[in-house]
């Protein structure tokens, strides 16, 4: 079957399409052409306690204490979470809030390391393998382990805990792992040159992966202006001798190739549902540089401390990519590039299309952060003011996910949060294809961003009104049912004296029989009895009206602002079952 | 520092509104040299006067908006609104008439309604529909193409541009010569009448001096210069096919249907694409972005839509040609196939849609 399908399409896998996707000048060869160096040890180490997506870590060291490499710094909280280890070995000199590579600029609690420039090693765990080819008889459970141990999380920008997407749960078999190198950001090149100079070091992260989850093959895809790379994987993967398992795929370089969704449909030609994961569709997928790191970690002990980051853009005199200790300031990678050169427009964390400004450069470098991009005016011009939407549907034409951006835009601006899920603002992965063009030039991600914040808080809003509106029910439902229960008491109190009362007052009522004397003793203690009751009945008759004016009272001044008739109704109960006519009802049913 | 663009993406934009626009300024020059070519200098004088009046009438109507003109006028939308229209009036039009149309599109149909982006309306076809209206002797009277062969026929005579101007500006022809010895009917129109009158397909080729090859004389130049235009368009990706395929298309199925049933009463489908504004409509003015779907279906079915309402106007309607009518019939209708027209998004299921 394979064998014919390589016959009718040359040898060549089929590739599928997505909607859209734009073509970028590449800018790659800015930074690609010398190969990665170390950068120079920094005085000073920034660790971020929270650098992936879930709980923060722990921090497990104090202020004084020395630190050695590889040592762990922060333990994970939770299951989605990840650890912290040292990057160099030094002393604590603060563990403070510091400005952190975020988009909002705000800063987050850092471990700060002084180094000692001794670069002394922890004890790093035993290998779980001798070498890839031994992988096998390892135990899932314990790889998945060490992998959580080594802090290791998404590399590619999500920074997702690895171990938590290599345990998809054995209710959804993996068939597919891939392994993602398409790199489609403009300028960014570490995956390029990680490809290039550790293709070995990929191809064991992706034998221990397909082992992990029991998959039968995995695809790397490579976006074809990285020809180098391609070739590289493909003798690495030959040396290794898992070629009938592993294979590179070469694409068309699109952009957003590189998206998730996007390379799994056109690897597969499948489609991760809307709101869920590649695991619902048997595939797991995994950017290159995580894939290494799972490697390093599994075959020689190493947490994630390091990292391969692209220092480019027109606005360094020298770009080029760099292995740098997590950690290092965003200001000592751009001095060791020379500085900045000319005008600055902006630097920026990540590629042009989705990274963020960094207002600073004195920000640490995290294990998500893939880029540093200085920009001058002339590669990334000020749009200025955006002019009104014409319509004219460009960016429907662009987008990834199929959406149509500028019906997401309208009902954005006017923040019409229903109308922007009606046209699925939540698939909208962001890639900026719309903005890039609109001719307009209308910041549309800043509006889909802003809507889906919005949405969020919303939401959480309507959580929290929902759990008032349900403890307001309980307690209505509840002084109800105590009201109730009063009556019925006080009914049977009736009936009963009214019973005892009957019989008296129907004789009372006929002639009475002359000479009957021993009734009239008999009549007037019951009489004396029926006086006694009802005041009682009286007094609790008027308690629970004082009670009902209360509640009256309370519920009309909630209830005034919300309905302005409330005030018209005075009976007390009538409110209640208006305001809360459904849990009312349940109320009642009770 | 204006901090207008934090956001990504943080690429230089490739396109600009402006850009577009003189993209189909561009894409309208062939055309217009045949317009020129066939039907004399009054074609240039008008798009010379509907701009200026469409560029004083959006400055004067952003300022009492109390907004900056320069942006407005810079975007040359209200130039582009203006050469559609110019192109659609005939090249005799007394100037006030195409003032009073421009302006009626311009400060009525566009700004009225929020400007650019906002208007549901085709202005320049609104505009040339109100003077259709108000104006109908005047709207409809066309020169006949500059063919010797036609001209000799039936002893008409051009208009040089001296003639021209003075016709717009002063209505008064040259000396000696009437206004039956320079106008002619449209093809369009003088089929309408020869079939009205009962007369077969092959009687009104035979005696009418106005066909050409494959649609009317000269018109069918025309029609193919803006032809040329419009594939440019397509080429730049100013637009995309959808619109005119569908409205050609819809034209073409819907005169090839009545053709092919009945060819001595219904004439070949190819008259119909190349006479009237069925070409200039289809890749210029139905194409209006701002006016159409936006959704690719939703794009075929109004462009299909138009072609055989078209068809239908033309065929059974009051008036010889209903590219505007049609255009603004379908402007009604564009918001609501634009909502049944959603695309499928990515990983979601077909047929499957959310409450709307």
């Amino acid at each position: 079957m394979s064998g014919l399908r390589s016959l009718l399409t040359g040898g060549r896998r089929k590739l599928w399409h997505f909607h859209g996707g734009v073509h970028l000048p590449d800018e790659k060869t800015l930074s690609n052409g010398s190969p990665v160096i170390d950068a120079p040890l920094p005085t000073q180490l920034v660790l971020p306690l929270q650098q992936h997506i879930g709980a923060p870590a722990r921090c497990r060291v104090s202020v004084g204490d020395k630190v050695l490499k590889g040592q762990l710094i922060a333990e994970p909280q939770g299951y989605i979470s990840a650890p912290v280890h040292a990057s160099s070995s030094g002393t604590v000199v603060a563990i403070e809030a510091r400005p952190i590579p975020h988009p909002s600029g705000l800063s987050a609690p850092c471990v700060v390391i002084e180094t000692d420039g001794e670069e002394r090693w922890a004890e790093l765990p035993a290998p779980l393998a001798a070498s890839a080819a031994e992988l096998d008889a390892c135990d899932p459970a314990a790889l998945r382990e060490r992998i959580r141990a080594s802090g290791i999380v998404g590399m590619g920008g999500a920074s997702f805990p690895t171990n938590v997407k290599l345990n998809p749960g054995k209710d959804q078999p993996i068939d597919t792992v891939i392994i993602n190198g398409a790199e489609c950001e403009p300028y960014i090149t570490c995956d390029d040159l990680l490809m290039r100079e550790h293709a070995a070091d990929i191809v064991d992260g992706v034998r221990l992966m397909l082992h992990l989850v029991q998959a039968k093959r995995a695809l790397i895809g490579v976006e074809d202006n990285k020809p180098e790379a391609a070739a590289a994987l493909n003798s690495a993967i030959a040396e290794a001798g898992v070629g009938d398992r592993v294979e590179v795929v070469v694409i068309p370089t699109l952009y957003p190739s590189g998206g998730e969704k996007q390379l799994i449909r056109i690897l597969t030609g499948k489609e991760v549902p809307s709101h869920g994961i590649p695991a619902q569709i048997g595939i797991v997928c995994q950017n290159v540089g995580t894939t290494a790191a799972v490697a390093d970690a599994v075959l020689r002990g190493r947490p994630l401390i390091e990292r391969l980051v692209t220092v480019t853009g027109r606005g360094v005199v020298e770009p080029r990519n760099y292995r740098v200790p997590i950690g290092i300031s965003a200001e000592a990678l751009i001095a060791a590039s020379g500085g900045y050169r000319g005008e600055l427009e902006k630097l920026v964390a990540g590629g042009p299309m989705m990274g963020f400004r960094l207002d600073t450069d004195l920000v640490p470098i995290t294990k998500a952060t893939n880029c540093l991009l200085a920009l001058t005016p002339d590669e990334s011009p000020d749009p200025g003011a955006p002019l009104p939407c014409i319509r004219c549907g460009r960016c429907a034409e662009v987008c990834p996910a199929n959406l149509l951006p500028q019906q997401l835009y309208w009902h954005a601006r006017a923040k019409e949060l229903d109308k922007v899920q009606d046209y699925n603002l939540f698939d909208c992965i962001e890639c900026g294809c719309c903005a890039h063009v609109c001719p307009s030039h209308i910041p549309l991600v800043q509006y889909y961003r802003f809507a889906k914040t919005e949405s969020w808080a919303r939401e959480q809003e309507k959580r929290a009104a929902d759990h008032a509106r349900e403890r307001h029910a309980a307690r209505e439902a509840r002084l109800e049912r105590q009201e109730r229960e009063r009556k019925a008491k006080l009914r049977k109190k009736k009936e009963a004296v009214a019973a005892g009362g009957a019989k008296p007052a129907a004789g009372r009522a006929k002639p009475a029989p002359a000479g009957a004397q021993p009734t009239a003793d008999a009549k007037t203690k019951p009489q004396a009895d029926t006086a006694d009751k009802q005041a009682l009945i009286e007094a609790a008759r008027r308690r629970a009206a004082e009670k009902k004016a209360m509640l009256a009272k309370a519920e009309e001044t909630t209830a005034a602002s919300v309905d302005q008739q409330a005030s018209a109704q005075d009976d007390a109960a009538a409110t209640t079952q208006r305001a809360q006519p459904r849990e009312a009802v349940v109320a009642d049913q009770e | 520092m204006a901090m207008t663009f934090v956001s990504s993406p943080h690429s230089a934009r490739v396109n600009r509104v402006d850009q577009v626009m003189l993209q189909v300024c561009l894409a309208l020059v062939p055309g217009t040299l045949a317009l020129v070519w066939f039907f004399g200098w009054g074609v240039l004088i008008n798009m010379a006067l509907a701009t200026l009046f469409a560029v004083l009438a959006e400055a004067l109507v952003m300022k009492l908006r109390g907004r900056p003109a320069l942006p407005a006028i810079g975007d040359y939308s209200a130039v582009v609104t203006a050469l559609l229209f110019a192109l659609t009036i005939p090249p005799t039009m007394p100037w006030w008439m195409t003032m009073l149309g421009i302006v009626f599109a311009i400060v009525i149909v566009k700004q009225l309604y929020g400007g650019i982006g906002y208007n549901p309306f085709n202005p320049a076809m609104a505009g040339y529909v109100f003077l259709l209206i108000s104006y109908p002797v005047a709207t409809t009277s066309w020169l006949p193409p500059d063919v010797p062969a036609l001209l000799e026929a039936r002893e008409l005579s051009t208009l040089s541009f001296l003639d021209s101007a003075r016709l717009i500006f002063t209505s008064t022809l040259p000396e000696g010569l009437t206004w039956d010895a320079v106008s002619a009917a449209t093809p369009l129109d003088e089929m309408r009448t020869l079939l009205d009158q009962g007369r077969t397909i092959d009687e009104i080729r035979a005696s009418s001096p106005l066909w050409g090859s494959f649609g009317g004389r000269g018109w069918e130049w025309v029609g193919n210069w803006f032809l040329l235009g419009g594939l440019y368009l397509l080429w730049r990706r100013v637009i995309s096919w959808h619109i005119p395929v569908a409205v050609l298309g819809g034209l073409l199925a819907a005169s090839a249907a009545f053709w092919l049933v009945d060819p001595q009463h219904f004439p070949f489908p190819g008259f119909h694409l190349f006479s009237g504004a069925a070409i200039l409509g289809a890749f210029f003015i139905a194409t209006d972005p701002v006016s159409a779907c936006t959704t690719r279906r939703g794009q075929l079915i109004y462009g299909a839509a138009i072609g055989g309402t078209i068809f239908a106007i033309r065929t059974w309607g009051g008036y010889p040609d209903a590219v505007a009518f049609a255009v603004l019939l379908m402007n009604i209708a564009a918001p609501m196939i634009d909502h049944y027209s959603q695309p499928r998004v990515f990983g979601h299921r077909r047929g499957v849609r959310k409450k709307a």
